[in-house]
């Protein structure tokens, strides 16, 4: 199916480039018709979202939507995973520690990109100054963060052999300068 | 919060999701294993707070031994989506391309197209470094075309910066463990991926304010 899309969405560029340059006489977009087309495989925003809140049958497709329709097509799903998945969410007024309920917090994960602040700290979840969803840093432990929104209720303290995984940092130290991963075991 | 419920969810999800589970490693049938399977996406403040720098990694569980071996697809484009004004569609993107012994990344710019078929940004937009070869420490220099002076990038093997117990988390999801280990044990411990790293002027992407920002590979046709 996926690759009925994609052979038609190639047509559907290849005609367009076709008739651009069948338009244009002195030749100056002989260019696009050799210009190389790639086609999405792969995609990710946060962490572990399409691991985690997609159904197998689905994850390929959610890879190849594009987020801008992501959101319409798997929000009410992530909804029904989340209700499933978490005791945490088996109430309908149970909300995550942000104030959340199950119908917001899979509206937000729902659209899987990652929101990044051009204005300060970046961090997915920082406890020690609640800085959170203003990027990813390679220090930030996410699962755990995850792990809490999804097991830990309305003050991370629900369900407590669930929502830590108790891997806290990486097993090398991170560089402070460029290219800031570490060297290669 | 009674186990029996606990368990009962963690085996629907079992059903779910698979039981499976990493940042994006091995995340869906179509791209697992393969050439083009991402494994991480990270945004953050550079060293220096004018930069914002784009880590996106590739092809994971890379060990010591399959290291001097691994290397990009260059049929695989890894393109970084930029979102200035908030509607989830990229208004800048930043395009890295396997050439021989680079890695030539362009942009940040905007794209020829939005969506799910990409073609490469003009090299008026491109920088280029070369991939770092596996047992070699030098990070090597970046050349820029004019339009993106101040990009830097870096391409090659590192250590998965990732970490999670995931073998315990398949132990409680297939019903032969109730409970995370304290210490957990990190199953991405000891192996490397390959990654592109690409820091940018903030001024490139906005400047100021909340990007929305995802990763895609995509493969040339």
């Amino acid at each position: 199916m996926i690759r009925k899309i994609t052979t038609i969405a190639c047509m559907l560029l290849i005609a367009a480039v076709s008739v651009n340059c069948s338009n244009d006489d002195d030749n100056n977009d002989i260019k696009n018709e050799t210009k190389a087309m790639y086609v999405l495989e792969d995609q990710m925003g946060r962490p572990a979202i399409n691991t985690v809140f997609v159904a197998t049958e689905d994850k390929d497709d959610f890879n190849t939507t594009i987020p801008s329709e992501q959101g319409a097509k798997y929000a009410s799903k992530f909804k029904t995973n989340l209700e499933a998945l978490s005791p945490a969410f088996n109430e309908s007024t149970d909300t995550n520690a942000l104030g959340q309920d199950a119908t917001a917090f899979t509206t937000l994960l729902a659209t899987d990109v990652l929101n990044v602040s051009l204005d300060g700290k970046t961090s997915f979840y920082d406890g020690s100054d609640g800085t959170l969803l203003t990027g990813r840093n390679l220090t930030d432990d996410v699962i755990t963060t995850e792990l809490l929104l999804i097991f830990g209720g309305e003050d991370f303290d629900e369900n407590p052999t669930l929502s830590d995984d108790h891997v806290d940092a990486n097993d090398k130290e991170f560089l402070t300068e460029f290219p800031y991963l570490a060297s290669p075991w | 919060m009674k186990t029996s419920k606990i368990l009962l969810g963690l085996a629907t999800i079992a059903l779910v999701s698979g039981a499976i589970i990493a940042a994006d490693h091995i995340d869906a049938p179509d791209v697992k294993g393969g050439t083009s399977d991402i494994t991480d996406f990270y945004a953050f403040e550079g060293a220096s707070a004018s930069n914002l720098v784009f880590v996106a990694n590739v092809q994971g569980l890379i060990s010591p031994e399959n290291s001097a071996s691994a290397k990009f697809d260059k049929d695989v484009m890894v393109e970084i989506n930029i979102d200035t004004d908030g509607d989830n569609i990229e208004d800048l993107v930043i395009q890295a391309v396997p050439n021989g012994n680079n890695m030539d990344v362009y942009g940040p710019a905007v794209p020829n197209e939005t969506g799910g078929v990409s073609t490469m940004l003009d090299a008026k937009f491109k920088s280029s470094v070369a991939v770092t070869t596996y047992g070699t420490t030098q990070i090597a220099a970046t050349v820029n075309a004019s339009l993106v002076s101040g990009v830097k990038a870096f391409a090659g093997l590192r250590d998965d910066p990732f970490f999670m117990d995931f073998a315990k988390y398949t132990e409680i999801i297939g019903g032969t463990a109730t409970s995370f280990d304290n210490p957990g044990a990190d199953t991405f411990a000891e192996s490397n991926v390959l990654s592109v790293v690409v820091e940018v002027p903030k001024t490139m992407i906005g400047g100021t304010g909340t990007i929305n920002t995802w990763v895609t590979t995509k493969r040339k046709q």
